[in-house]
């Protein structure tokens, strides 16, 4: 005959029943639930494909040894030093010039051929990286002075073939890059986060301290 | 904890102000406050209440005519090198002297509007935004706004930051020339390119070549408040020993006209 279990333990057995499985719940609402309540979702206009533009190989026009110097081609810098962040469509129609030829043959090149460039009109590209307005950041600085390639900061995006879609933080209105993708806010790659230690924390390691100074990068 | 800090390493920037050449036309206030993105209040006639962060102030020898003289002092922040008096007792951190350009910063973002810094300032150089900053809508003011400034928010602490943006923009152009350091002249503050008597100068008090060492040198040279030991960066030159004396607080017979000094 099986031993009756012991009302008392019956109810510690039901009780940690019920707290496993509330602690579960609310793991999965704050893990998976609030961020996808947090953060808005934005296609772009239309995809750009920056692993194919990249590749010298297959698009004739792009200049550059090394990957940073590519991405200087079009995202590169004016004369008196500030960057020129996202291309504006002079940029593109420097190749891309005569909406009858297609340079490519995907559909989305004809989109933005019909759309865009036999319109003259400017795409409203959604930015990932902007900075709230109290932070002054000199890409000059850091690229040409520092010698940092784009990846340090912007890791893999000039490898992506789809752009991902823009996520805003509904309560800051900042980018979802700034934060990090991580909910948790850990990172493991120097590009996974944007925020205000993460560029503290590689001035020191390189021996910049002098560079944590409040006014280097808040204006 | 008192941190240790010697004489800025690296630059010093600050200012000489030749009060001799100085009219009073306020190009200084205008040209600030429209480089630095400052608000205007709804009646800006109340000065109690409006913001400015170059503010001049007119002194007169307290003569009878023929005798009465006039002279002004535009004023700055002083961005004092020593024990600088609003760094010390900010209690957020909000604003801290850097020791590599000799500039006293203010975080809006960090400040937290407790304005222990504008009762420690022996200047007045700090103001408080007591509103949200107002820029008239469809008058085209918001367009002006520069985005080199960060515009201030209702609650926090604002003040002359020397242009420090400006120090930005010639550092990232140097570094477009592939240079690390700035010539003379690169970097100077709205108020200096504006002045029309060209009465401010401004550059590095750590470089002897810079024409701001050669003045901050002169025998006319003086700072406001100097005994306070704050070592301000804003030097003024006055050839005339009435306003030199109204730069500090002397007893009677206290104050060594310059003649009397060279006399003696």
């Amino acid at each position: 005959m099986e031993k009756p279990i012991k009302p008392s333990l019956r109810a510690w057995l039901e009780g940690g029943g019920f707290f496993v499985a509330g602690f579960i719940g609310a793991l999965v609402v704050g893990w998976v639930i609030f961020p996808m309540v947090l953060y808005s979702k934005q296609p772009q206009p239309m995809n750009f494909n920056h692993a194919l533009h990249l590749n010298p190989e297959k698009v004739d026009g792009i200049q550059g040894d090394t990957e940073t110097e590519r991405c200087l081609y079009c995202h590169g810098f004016y004369d008196d030093g500030t960057f020129k962040g996202i291309p504006r469509l002079a940029a593109c129609t420097e190749c891309h010039d005569d909406p009858e030829s297609p340079l490519g043959k995907t559909l989305e090149e004809k989109a933005f051929m019909e759309e865009y460039v036999a319109k003259n009109k400017e795409i409203q590209w959604l930015s990932y990286y902007k900075q709230p307005d109290c932070v002054y950041f000199s890409h000059i600085a850091h690229v040409k002075n520092g010698k940092l390639d784009c990846r340090v900061c912007h890791g893999d995006h000039g490898k992506t073939s789809v752009i991902p879609d823009y996520e805003a933080n509904r309560l800051t209105g900042y980018s979802r890059n700034i934060w990090g993708k991580r909910i948790s806010g850990l990172k493991t790659n120097t590009w996974d986060r944007m925020k205000m230690d993460d560029c503290a924390e590689c001035h020191s390691q390189k021996g910049h301290e002098e560079n944590n100074a409040c006014f280097v990068c808040h204006k | 904890m008192e941190k240790k800090h010697g004489p800025a390493k690296g630059n010093s920037y600050g200012m000489v102000i030749d009060l001799d050449k100085c009219t009073g036309c306020g190009t200084c206030m205008v040209a600030c406050s429209a480089e630095n993105n400052l608000a205007v209040r709804p009646d800006e006639s109340d000065k109690q209440r409006s913001i400015t962060w170059m503010r001049l102030y007119k002194v007169t020898n307290g003569k009878e005519f023929p005798h009465a003289e006039v002279s002004y002092f535009p004023r700055p922040c002083m961005h004092c090198d020593h024990h600088t008096p609003c760094v010390s007792v900010c209690p957020a951190t909000a604003t801290e002297t850097d020791y590599h350009t000799g500039i006293v910063s203010q975080i809006y973002t960090r400040c937290i509007g407790c304005r222990y810094c504008m009762a420690a300032c022996p200047y007045h150089a700090r103001t408080f935004n007591w509103w949200d900053g107002y820029f008239p809508k469809g008058k085209g003011l918001e367009r002006y706004l520069s985005p080199e400034v960060s515009p201030r928010m209702r609650g926090v602490v604002e003040k002359c930051t020397f242009c420090h943006h400006r120090l930005m923009r010639a550092k990232t152009q140097a570094y477009a020339e592939e240079r690390k350091e700035l010539e003379e002249g690169e970097y100077i503050t709205a108020c200096t390119e504006a002045c029309p008597a060209q009465a401010i100068t401004f550059g590095d008090l750590n470089n002897p070549e810079h024409k701001v060492t050669r003045l901050a040198k002169s025998p006319y040279a003086f700072r406001l408040l100097e005994r306070l030991g704050t070592e301000p960066k804003v030097y003024y030159i006055s050839t005339k020993d009435w306003v030199r004396k109204l730069g500090d607080n002397y007893l009677p017979g206290e104050f060594k006209p310059i003649s009397t000094v060279k006399a003696g």
